[in-house]
């Protein structure tokens, strides 16, 4: 026998093996995108959490008590997916367009975005798939008991005191996989990968105990079948009511169950994975259950009568004294357990806090307080997945752990059916409405929880025994087992059958009986004709909104990073340049998709609405809804690609008349300003010469004091020519740059000491994180600590703040280093933001400011030849320059041709 | 003959060459480093003359020349315009405004002693 200690070592290198695939490929996938990762294979590899522990050990143990009936539970889902073009191809192809997040945002964004509905699935989901992890704690810590039986006395240790510790080691590892990063997707590469990873350990360990039963233990498949004939049961009857009703449940469980619909539909990269998957995951099904029969005949067989059936995946390696097949069974039985618990757990997690917490804590707050949003919603998921599995474990105590596997999961099965009516009506129903939704969701919670989920725990726990034997005071027809005295010989098929068929009723009646509000029209014609719709119709009217508002939002939920390239893309899409792109519909519209796509529609819905002011369904919308025949669709999709190209066109034409002007203007008063500022330095000089020759009777003193205003303005004469020539130079690209390899970090040091000159009687606090500026950089570093004295020296002259402050930030991202410089002063008004990097453009007229109104311009010209850019960012509470460069600079960009090569791409 | 002049320059250094020029000569001179606060101060001082830079922060030359000539009191007041953008453009406009005279910076200390004592005198 394995000692239980070794076994524990496997279990912690098996999940350490885990975790650093996990980590090792998000790593990889956040540089490049990596083919294999998004390939059918691994989709259909995915997609076998549907195989939990109660199929690797619960199978078998259904096989001994009840035949062949645990092939329904396969069979529903190969249905399902032989017909995918039915229903799940419209499903990915919605989660998609919508960029939906679970199966409680999919279903609240149908029914109007109403956060009402995605409540109601979130607590149905906590609810039935709490029995289901249940089940997978049981498996775990019977499994780890059959290995820990102390020796001679055959004792099993304390079971609850396994479970406890299985329940916090999943917690921990599924934190640690699932909410490691603030990700703005709802895509876990890494958690994909892993689950990958154990669905070949799991099959491959139930092949090789199955293979090991057939050909080691039975001598062959025609004895195996002598043996089933030999041990057939009369409870081996095929009931076909009972046939028909499982295989119905289990092809609704895999539409509906949490944790599917997260790879089925959130994971999927590519729709035409569904393709492959068609086949593949049903062959992976078939093999997956191919030995299920032969082990339990053989366990029956060979095993003493009183072993418990769902374990005999193991006891039948052990009994045999085959070590190693049965140490790799349990490593199978536990990956087919944790995966499960980890993606159902993520899953629901994703749902409790987009539609509980993060609304809950808009409600609370202002919206328009800071604050990151995102470490609200890490946190909220981290507390979701202990409070998930905590529910587990306590379902897991109350029962007492001793039902059969398969009997907790198909409760589950039976709660989140609930959903499908909903489901089903968002797909295919446009006259379904939020009320029926809610009506239908709610009353078929109601009785499931009163038929079996609350009768699951046992007379006398949660329902007195009375109740359940009499009805509630009495009342026959009120039996939770047997409901309008219709006495159903099996309780999973009388509570199935009413849930359903009342939800059903109520979603129907409702959604006749009321009207649905205009956002649901919309959203139902876009859902139920995702295929044919390809421009589809907008939640917006523009205008309105400023667009600075709606990045300072985006940046809380994305991240800045992220926010600023949509924003920077949307602004390049609509031909301007710069971070702020127009509020057009068509924006708003794209930026609640992204939005969606981190908190879920609801929440993105109620966020763009606080600042834009409402939504808005125009008549238009309602009217492009109702007419949908397919020549007026076409016709206007075809006007509507027209127009958008020419007032795409027309604004591009504005923008660079509007630059041209400004050239023209700033031309003019380049030469005026050159100028001025040559004449007033030499106003001085001559004024004071003049009157140093000629007054013979000037106190030595006073000589001196008019001596030295020459020589300073002399100097300001000098630094002015230099400023123009250095202009002059690097705008002909004649530049010669001086390339060496230095530290980042030294060389913002050097910039701050330069800078601290100005202003000096100002105290400036800087924060840094010097942890990040451990880069070595190659590139001309005098040109490069030029351009952040700069900066720095505005920020002391400018920022007005009382204490003011500067941020230094630094990442790397691909070839080029960004440095960010953020103050916390007013920062600069937008009319003003494309100004300041052009000659002269000083903002004030403060002459006493120094310079002459040039360094932006020189730091512009430098950052091009430096290989990126200086560009001002709205919308950071101050003001802020971004400084990006190549990190390594190649010879090849020295001089003009850098220069020449992106005025060409520009 | 009054003998006060009131310079209205934001370069410290060019009034300060002003000032001392103008005082060597017996005049007395007071300066202004910026245009918001000039007109008030020409109401309150009632100088003989007034030397006024065209680019001043707050509020141009030209704007505090159209205000002075608008008023009764200060209309045929001397001003002496300087600027240091030699453009015809800012001469005509000067003295379209009402300009007494208008100099261009660099200049020459005798000249302005000599423009200011005939505009005084005028």
């Amino acid at each position: 026998m394995v000692p239980f200690n070794v076994l524990l070592l496997a279990c912690l290198g098996y999940v350490v093996f885990l975790f650093t695939i996990a980590f090792v490929v998000e790593r990889r996938a956040e540089r490049q995108r990596i083919a294999w990762l998004s390939s059918p294979l691994i989709y259909t590899l995915s997609l076998s959490i549907y195989c939990t522990a109660w199929t690797f050990y619960g199978a078998v143990g259904y096989a001994v008590r009840s035949g062949l009936e645990f092939v329904t539970i396969y069979l529903g889902p190969t249905l399902v997916f032989v017909g995918w073009w039915l229903v799940l191809r419209k499903m990915v192809r919605i989660g998609k367009t919508q960029r939906v997040t679970s199966i409680a945002d999919m279903i609240s964004a149908r029914y109007g975005k109403s956060n009402a509905i995605g409540v109601i699935v979130t607590l149905l989901a906590v609810a039935a798939v709490t029995p289901y992890i249940a089940l997978q704690l049981q498996s775990i810590s019977l499994s780890f008991a059959v290995f820990a039986v102390e020796p001679g006395t055959g004792a099993h240790p304390d079971l609850a005191q396994t479970a406890i510790w299985v329940t916090a080691g999943l917690a921990v590892f599924t934190i640690l996989f699932g909410t490691r990063r603030l990700d703005a997707k709802e895509q876990h590469h890494g958690v994909v990968i892993a689950i990958a990873v154990e669905a070949v350990v799991k099959l491959v360990a139930l092949l090789a105990v199955g293979a090991f039963v057939v050909w080691g233990v039975a001598g062959g498949p025609a004895d195996v079948h002598a043996r089933i004939l030999a041990n057939e049961s009369p409870d081996w009857q095929v009931v076909p009511g009972r046939w028909a009703g499982l295989i119905f449940l289990s092809a609704v469980a895999i539409l509906t169950l949490p944790r599917m619909f997260q790879v089925l539909v959130v994971e999927n990269a590519d729709e035409r994975h569904l393709a492959t998957a068609s086949w593949a995951f049903p062959l992976y099904l078939f093999l997956i259950s191919v030995f299920v029969m032969p082990i339990a005949v053989v366990g029956l067989d060979v095993l003493p009568a009183g072993a418990n059936p769902d374990l005999f995946v193991l006891l039948v390696p052990l009994a045999l004294g085959q070590d190693v097949l049965a140490m790799l069974a349990f490593l199978g039985g536990f990956s087919a357990a944790t995966s499960m618990v980890i993606v159902a757990a993520i899953a629901l997690a994703t749902m409790v806090s987009n539609h509980v917490v993060v609304p809950a804590w808009l409600a609370l707050r202002d919206a328009g307080a800071s604050g990151d949003v995102r470490r609200l919603v890490l946190n909220a998921r981290r507390l979701s997945i202990i409070a998930v599995l905590s529910f587990g474990y306590l379902y897991h105590q109350i029962t007492g752990g001793s039902a059969a596997l398969a009997a907790m999961g198909l409760i589950a099965f039976v709660g989140m059916a609930q959903a499908l009516p909903a489901l089903i009506g968002a797909l295919y129903w446009r006259g379904a409405n939020r009320v029926g939704a809610a009506a239908g969701l709610s009353v078929g919670f109601a009785v499931w929880l009163y038929t079996l989920f609350l009768p699951s725990f046992g007379p006398g726990v949660l329902l007195s025994a009375g109740l359940i034997a009499e009805g509630p005071f009495g009342i026959g027809w009120l039996r939770p087992q047997s409901l309008f005295g219709v006495t159903a010989a099996d309780p999973l098929l009388h509570a199935l059958f009413w849930s359903l068929a009342l939800n059903t009723l109520a979603f129907c009646a409702g959604s006749l009986l009321t009207f649905p509000t205009p956002l649901e029209r919309v959203q139902g014609a876009r859902f139920a004709n995702v295929f044919d719709i390809q421009t589809g119709t907008r939640g917006w009217s523009a205008g309105g909104a400023e667009a600075e508002d709606l990045l300072v939002m985006a940046q809380r939920i994305l991240g800045t990073t992220e926010a600023q390239a949509f924003f920077q893309a949307a602004a390049a899409a609509q031909g301007k340049a710069g971070f702020l792109p127009d509020t057009t519909a068509d924006f708003l519209e794209g930026l609640e998709r992204r939005l969606s796509g981190a908190v879920g529609a609801a929440t993105a819905h109620a966020m763009i609405a606080q600042i834009v002011g409402g939504s808005i369904v125009s008549v238009e919308d309602l009217m492009a809804v109702a007419n949908e025949t397919a020549q007026i669709m076409e016709y206007s999709s075809q006007l509507e690609a027209k127009s958008e190209e020419l007032s795409r066109t027309a604004r591009q034409l504005r923008e660079a008349n509007e630059m041209l002007q400004k050239l023209s203007v700033q031309k003019d008063a380049f030469l005026s300003q050159i100028s001025h500022e040559l004449r007033t330095p030499m106003t001085s000089i001559r004024a004071f010469s003049e009157i140093l020759k000629e007054a013979e009777d000037l106190a030595p003193e006073e000589a001196r004091k008019y001596a030295g205003i020459i020589q300073d303005e002399a100097i300001r004469l000098t630094r002015l020519l230099d400023d123009l020539l250095d202009l002059s130079v690097l705008e002909a690209g004649r530049v010669q740059l001086k390339i060496e390899e230095v530290s980042l970090r030294d060389l913002i040091d050097r910039a701050i000491t330069a800078s601290g000159s100005v202003a000096p009687h100002r105290r400036f606090t800087i924060d840094r994180d010097i942890s990040t500026e451990a880069i070595t950089i190659r590139t001309d570093a005098g040109r490069l600590a030029q351009v952040f004295i700069n900066v720095l020296s505005n920020a002391r002259k400018y920022c007005d703040a009382e204490r003011p402050r500067m941020d230094i930030r630094v990442r790397v991202e691909g070839p080029l280093v960004i440095v960010d410089f953020i103050d916390n002063g007013s920062g600069i008004p937008k009319k003003s933001q494309a100004l300041i990097f052009e000659k002269f453009a000083r903002l004030t007229d403060q002459m006493q400011a120094g310079g002459a109104g040039l360094g932006l311009a020189i730091c512009r010209e430098i950052m091009h030849k430096l290989g990126g850019e200086i560009a001002y960012v709205p919308g950071q509470g101050g003001a802020a320059f971004r400084v990006s460069f190549l990190r390594v600079l190649p010879a090849a960009e020295v001089a003009s041709e850098a220069g020449a090569d992106r005025d060409a791409a520009a | 003959m009054g003998r006060r002049v009131l310079v209205i320059e934001d370069e410290p250094s060019i009034a300060e060459a002003i000032g001392f020029i103008l005082a060597r000569d017996g005049w007395e001179v007071q300066s202004h480093d910026r245009g918001a606060g000039a007109l008030e101060l020409i109401r309150a001082q009632r100088p003989d003359l007034v030397i006024l830079d065209l680019m001043l922060p707050g509020r141009t030359g030209l704007d505090i020349l159209r205000a002075l000539r608008a008023e009764v009191e200060t209309a045929a007041l001397p001003v002496l315009m300087l600027t240091a953008r030699n453009q015809s453009r800012d001469r005509e406009l000067a003295e379209s405004c009402g300009a007494s005279r208008f100099m261009v910076k660099p200049f020459c200390n005798t000249e302005v002693l000599a423009s200011v004592r005939e505009l005084v005198a005028s």
